[in-house]
């Protein structure tokens, strides 16, 4: 069934580039729109730590400063939140997961992210390895404000950007899928923007 | 939709007639899909503004100036239109009496709309759980609801403040300019009863507010935050 045309609804169309780069149902924005359930947590370095942990043969931690003598990497990615922005080019600095993901030996293949406040999100292992997944700490030149999920947020622009979990602490490895905060409320367990998978049974 | 209200210069209510609508909980949205002649789309969420218990599913839209579905819905759409929605949406913004209470409601500009809902919903059920509203206006010609606020915020356990942040009438005994730490602990009871708490408005007020409640004392798992983008 098609969709009922709104009388008089014109709108501002879309130019081609969009057209190619902005998923279904979404609009570009030039905005950093900010999304989050709860008070932004403020974190103490000399305490932080990454770990990834679950049905791993042994957990690893990571420093704030041992996370930021690794490798870093600038990348340019296009986002896209589930409340229907979408922002081109932003450019993000941090760690690939591959490295922290290195060398683990794991039967699992869903995780879990953790993060500050209580916020959790799942995602299928693979959708962190193979350069597509970072740890942010940096965005557009500086390090990466707090209600933009300072000190380091987890960046998966491949997927609706609620997977990107900010104030991210740690990974938890899974066998089962187990649905995150907002995919208990009715969000989508993938969350591919160009699929529209927003809830759950699309 | 079968009616439109409006309710401050740039806000209208838009009243819905939906068949076969599933019933919604008071704080959650709406997606709405507008579709023009050539099939091109574009979609928005808004936020519920009726309470459960209402005949009729109205949704409170602020016009944004550079705006593409927001002024359509507010300028464009009559009584007798149609209008594609998907919901309702979200499970964790909302208030149902089993979550108990006190409530803080603290609301800048059209970030009313959700909490508005939470109030009406508290009337409508009966609930007895005390309930205070705070709501920061640019001025009282934008504020939203506000015959009707006064009316709740006259009821025993309701208290309904305003704060206005850029124009006030010459005899306004309430807060002027932005809401600030100080105005946070006036508005609270005191001792504390570690109330429930529902922040919802424009970014940098509800990122100032949590921040501040949290500064306090307010437990942050207690504080619940929606933010209003200016995003169209």
């Amino acid at each position: 069934m098609s969709p009922p045309v709104s009388r008089g609804f014109r709108g501002r169309g879309r130019s081609s580039i969009e057209a190619a780069r902005v998923p279904p149902g979404q609009y570009v924005t030039s905005d950093f729109p900010v999304l989050s359930a709860g008070p932004t947590p403020s974190a103490d370095l000399e305490e932080w730590s990454f770990t990834v942990l679950g049905a791993v043969a042994e957990p690893r931690s990571w420093t704030w400063e041992e996370l930021r003598a690794l490798p870093g990497e600038t990348v340019t990615v296009d986002i896209h939140c589930v409340t229907k922005w979408s922002k081109l080019d932003t450019v993000w600095t941090g760690v690939s997961v591959d490295p922290l993901l290195d060398g683990v030996v794991t039967s699992a293949r869903y995780v879990t992210a953790f993060s500050d406040g209580g916020y959790t999100t799942n995602l299928p292992l693979a959708d962190l390895r193979g350069g597509k997944a970072w740890i942010a700490y940096g965005y557009d030149g500086a390090p990466l404000a707090p209600e933009h999920g300072g000190p380091a947020r987890l960046l998966v622009p491949h997927l609706y950007f609620w997977k990107s979990a900010k104030w991210v602490r740690g990974l938890e490895l899974r066998e089962q899928d187990a649905p995150g905060f907002w995919e208990g409320y009715g969000y989508h367990d993938y969350g591919d923007p160009w699929r529209e998978q927003r809830y759950q049974g699309d | 939709m079968v009616e439109l209200v409006e309710e401050t210069p740039s806000t209208k209510s838009i009243v819905l007639d939906l068949p076969g609508w599933q019933g919604h909980r008071a704080g959650q949205h709406v997606d709405v899909r507008l579709t023009a002649e050539d099939g091109y789309q574009a979609q928005r969420s808004y936020s519920i503004a009726s309470a459960p218990e209402e005949r009729h599913v109205v949704l409170t839209v602020q016009r944004l100036e550079d705006g593409e579905v927001s002024p359509y819905l507010v300028d464009v759409l009559q009584p007798g239109d149609e209008l594609e929605l998907r919901g309702p949406i979200g499970g964790y913004f909302l208030w149902e009496s089993a979550l108990g209470g006190p409530l803080l409601l603290l609301a800048g500009g059209s970030g009313i709309v959700p909490l508005r809902a939470i109030a009406r919903h508290h009337a409508a059920s009966g609930s007895l759980i005390p309930l205070r509203l705070l709501y920061s206006a640019r001025s009282l010609e934008d504020v939203i609801y506000r015959g009707e606020l006064e009316r709740l915020g006259a009821t025993a356990q309701i208290d309904v403040d305003f704060a206005l942040t850029r124009a006030w009438p010459e005899r306004w005994s309430g807060h002027r300019g932005r809401v600030d730490a100080g105005l946070l602990e006036q508005t609270e009871w005191s001792p504390r009863p570690r109330p429930l708490v529902y922040v919802c408005g424009p970014s940098g007020f509800v990122e100032f507010v949590a921040n501040a409640l949290v500064g306090l004392g307010h437990e942050a798992g207690r504080i619940r935050t929606e933010r209003f983008g200016p995003t169209g």
